[in-house]
């Protein structure tokens, strides 16, 4: 059999003044790895071992601060900028509102923190391998006995002295404490390969059942039955109206709001020319919603200057170049007509573009024109 | 509290003085015996309201929320009732372990584990009801500020949010508080199993890993008390504002009857009210099942009465103080939704109300009434009882009469909303009934530091040692 590495020295006592006593004694003796094991906290036993105030305050108080601080972050970032919504027209960035999120992410991140914290960094817990469990000397202390273990690293530490020590300060069962050989050569568990697979297949379960549950089981009976409504799809076949559609057409002779006849047919384009006027000016905002709205509608056949070598080249016909004198020549009523009536293969644009819309493309187009065909006067 | 004598009496907190292994041996005993036929009843009992509610649930999931009563007008009915009647039941778990444990009160000790486990059950219970509230409850993922393929994030500007946050983190820091405060509990459960069956070997695991891996050091227990006192200092604001939060989602809102200012600190008095109520039927039973007379004593029953007078005439005091503020406001829609609770369509359940709240806990003046158990049990009923009517007064009054008489309807509870209601009830036993068969009721280690002479003599702590 192996030899066993001494883990500790222990020894009981039966009341809580003794144990204060003892500890007083064993700093007296000069020992520092030393533990005192009680079934509850006894007071004065932090005094009577000389142990430090604990730090964890400060740990709340700077978790407690960081989770303040996240969470106006936070807010600050999703109401304000990442999303920005009018609710009931309270400002984006509302302080008062924000307080109740803020302290109740302040105090979750501090106690869950705090707790952390302790476990982790203080005790390096969970630790179930610690060479005092199962022992008798555990089990006396978690009852109702008061403990002393010295432990054999410590510097002034002897087998022999520390018995004797023992003794003479008046405990009793002083038993020798060792480490368990077997948990000692034990390897990590976390590079075994079975756990490693075992991790992996953990993994892959939890991501299908997830899949599984937002993109099938939620749209699967009972969960979808909201999309079973009473009511009739626009494009649905219906047996309710006798021509079977579920789109009604509005009464004869209804007119939408705005509308106004053009009185132009498309092949009058000449009479057209001759009797519209563009009735804006040139003015910086004409042409910006000119430009915003040509970039849209225009510029995947026209090109962004009209050059009509585009983005769609290829799958439609290339249409003229807008700079031809042709099109330089024609007035802005022609223009304007072509974009309402449509002309060849381009389709009239009157129900996507509102009249004003129109006349400031008209007017970015002129200014298109102008760009590259600059004359003389333009330089000054 | 003796008055004879001018010498302060601080009544033992523990009666008599027991060893320290019979506390252990008390406590651990439910957990290492076979089920008893008490317990046997009473689970069979709380499972059958628990399978009522399971089946008015799975109702409610397969026709959806229209199977509730709730109509135009009033769209929260039970199911707010539900969740604001047992977030309150939560607050005297929290109230007893942290606010108790500032004010160094140590007749906390005997109940203060057992409240703390109530606190998390009734939590537990209370967000079913939100969850189910929103009608399709398996999308309510989308409650929490995740970065979502829609880029929206929720309104952190709304009290329904706050509510979101607030129970979620009381909800979490409570669960902490407790499980903390088991650890040593569970190293002493571990180190009581006898290795000697598979069984027992299993237990022995389980408390392992739960303990940690606890060695009852100095060294820790110096960090775990401290740690104790800032967890306690975060949970006493903690547990005031989440009551605040949720009297916000009525508070808030412009309805005549919600739009008050008393509303936050009415709701946390009759929370604390309601939940001392609720401990005090829980642990009259628990301390006559499992022996633990001496343990959870007639003094600490006795004060806990006091509590609820306290917090009783507070709550009366809210309801007197809302009629004053009606009729002072001049405002004619708040005036009449006063007059309309106490006298409108829904009077008789102001009256249970009133009855229940603010009458029946005047008998706690009268110190022999104050320490009969079965009579404070009876009156802990009814403060159960008046404190729920609270919320359904609350609620659905002032929704079925608001600005516009068109508006006006009568709400009628149906039998899924009652099944709800008796579902919730089930939950909240069946758990607590496991719990008192799992873990240790009351804390052992915190019951062994204020026996007596478990602490050193000339550290002489309270007004015993002192004559």
């Amino acid at each position: 059999m192996e030899r066993k590495i001494l883990h500790s020295v222990t020894g009981l006592f039966n009341t809580p003044d003794e144990i204060i006593k003892a500890a007083k004694e064993v700093n007296k003796a000069g020992y520092k790895k030393f533990d005192i094991h009680t079934p509850y906290p006894v007071h004065g036993l932090e005094k009577a071992m000389k142990l430090q105030r604990s730090p964890l305050g400060y740990f709340a108080f700077v978790l407690g601060a960081t989770g303040a601080a996240l969470a106006l972050f936070f807010m600050w970032w999703t109401m304000s900028v990442a999303y920005p919504n009018n609710i009931g027209g309270k400002p984006f960035f509302s302080l008062p509102a924000f307080i109740p999120v803020t302290f109740e992410v302040t105090v979750l991140l501090a106690s869950v923190g705090t707790v952390i914290s302790m476990i982790v960094i203080f005790f390096k817990f969970p630790n179930n391998s610690h060479p005092l469990h199962d022992t008798d000397y555990m089990k006396a202390v978690s009852t109702d006995k008061y403990g002393l273990c010295i432990e054999s690293n410590d510097p002034n530490f002897n087998l022999e002295k520390v018995k004797n020590f023992f003794s003479s300060i008046g405990a009793y069962n002083i038993t020798e404490i060792y480490w368990d050989n077997e948990e000692l050569n034990t390897k990590k568990v976390i590079f075994e390969p079975k756990f490693v697979i075992g991790l992996i297949s953990i993994a892959i379960i939890t991501s299908g059942i997830t899949y599984y549950l937002l993109n099938k089981l939620m749209f699967m009976e009972p969960f979808s039955w909201m999309m079973k409504q009473q009511k009739l799809s626009a494009q649905a076949m219906t047996t309710f109206f006798q021509d079977g559609f579920s789109m009604r057409e509005p009464v004869v002779g209804t007119v939408a709001r705005g509308f106004k006849p053009y009185p132009y047919p498309a092949d009058s384009v000449i009479l057209a020319e001759n009797n519209l006027i563009n009735p804006l000016e040139y003015t910086e905002e004409n042409l910006n919603a000119g430009k915003a709205k040509y970039n849209t509608f225009c510029s995947p056949c026209h090109d962004y200057h009209g050059t009509g070598q585009a983005r769609l080249n290829g799958q439609f016909p290339n249409p003229p170049s807008l700079h031809s004198d042709r099109a330089r020549n024609w007035k802005d009523g022609h223009i304007y007509h072509v974009i309402t009536m449509g002309q060849n293969t381009m389709p009239a644009y009157n129900k996507q573009l509102s009249e004003k819309e129109r006349w400031q493309i008209v007017l970015y187009v002129r200014a298109l024109q102008r760009a590259l065909n600059a004359k003389e006067e333009d330089l000054q | 509290m003796s008055t004879t004598t001018d010498i302060v009496y601080e009544p033992s907190v523990i009666e008599g003085k027991p060893a320290l292994a019979k506390v252990d041996a008390d406590i651990i005993k439910p957990m290492n015996e076979l089920p008893n036929k008490k317990f046997l009843i009473a689970i069979s009992f709380t499972l059958t309201l628990l399978l009522i509610g399971a089946a008015s649930l799975a109702y409610t999931f397969y026709r959806g929320v229209g199977v509730w009563g709730n109509n135009n007008p009033v769209g929260w009915a039970f199911d707010i009732v539900n969740f604001v009647f047992w977030v309150g039941i939560g607050h005297a778990g929290t109230l007893i372990s942290a606010i108790l444990f500032l004010f160094r009160q140590k007749w906390r000790t005997g109940i203060a584990r057992f409240a703390e486990a109530m606190t998390i059950f009734a939590v537990m219970t209370a967000g079913l009801f939100p969850a189910l509230h929103t009608g399709r409850p398996w999308l309510d993922g989308y409650l929490l500020p995740y970065p979502n393929q829609h880029s929206l994030w929720v309104n952190f500007t709304s009290p329904l949010l706050w509510d979101v946050f607030a129970v979620s983190t009381y909800f979490t820091v409570s669960l902490i508080f407790w499980y903390i405060g088991l650890v040593p509990d569970f190293a002493t459960m571990r180190d009581k199993i006898v290795n000697n069956s598979v069984v027992n070997k299993i237990k022995k695991t389980i408390y392992s890993v739960l303990s940690l891996g606890w060695r009852f050091s100095n060294r820790h227990w110096s960090h775990y008390e401290m740690m104790y006192l800032v967890l306690a200092g975060f949970a006493t604001p903690l547990v005031l504002s989440v009551h605040t939060i949720v009297s916000f989602d009525f508070a808030v809102s412009i309805l005549p009857g919600w739009h008050t200012t008393i509303f936050p600190p009415y709701f946390v008095a009759g929370a604390v009210f309601s939940g001392f109520a609720m401990v005090q039927n829980a642990l009259i039973i628990i301390r006559k099942v499992y022996d633990l007379e001496y343990i959870i004593t007639l003094d600490t029953l006795e004060k806990m009465n006091k509590i609820i007078i306290v917090t009783g005439m507070m709550v009366g005091y809210a309801y007197a103080m809302e009629f004053f503020i009606a009729w002072y406001s001049g405002h004619d829609a708040e005036l009449f939704a006063f007059i309309n609770r106490a006298f409108g369509p829904y009077a008789w359940s102001y009256w249970i109300m009133v009855s229940c709240n603010v009458i029946s806990p005047q008998f706690f003046w009268f110190k022999k009434l104050r320490r009969n158990i079965p009579f404070m049990f009876i009156i802990a009923v009814f403060v159960n009882v008046g404190m729920w009517f609270e919320r359904f007064v609350i609620t659905v009054t002032s929704l079925s009469r608001d600005f516009l008489p068109t508006n006006w309807d009568y709400y009628v509870p149906t039998i899924f909303d009652f099944g709800l209601l008796l579902g919730s009830f089930g939950f909240f036993f069946t758990l607590l009934l496991i719990f008192t068969r799992t873990m240790p009721v009351v804390s052992i280690a915190e019951v062994k530091a204020v026996a007596e002479g478990s602490q050193p003599a000339h550290h002489g702590l309270g007004h015993k040692e002192a004559h």
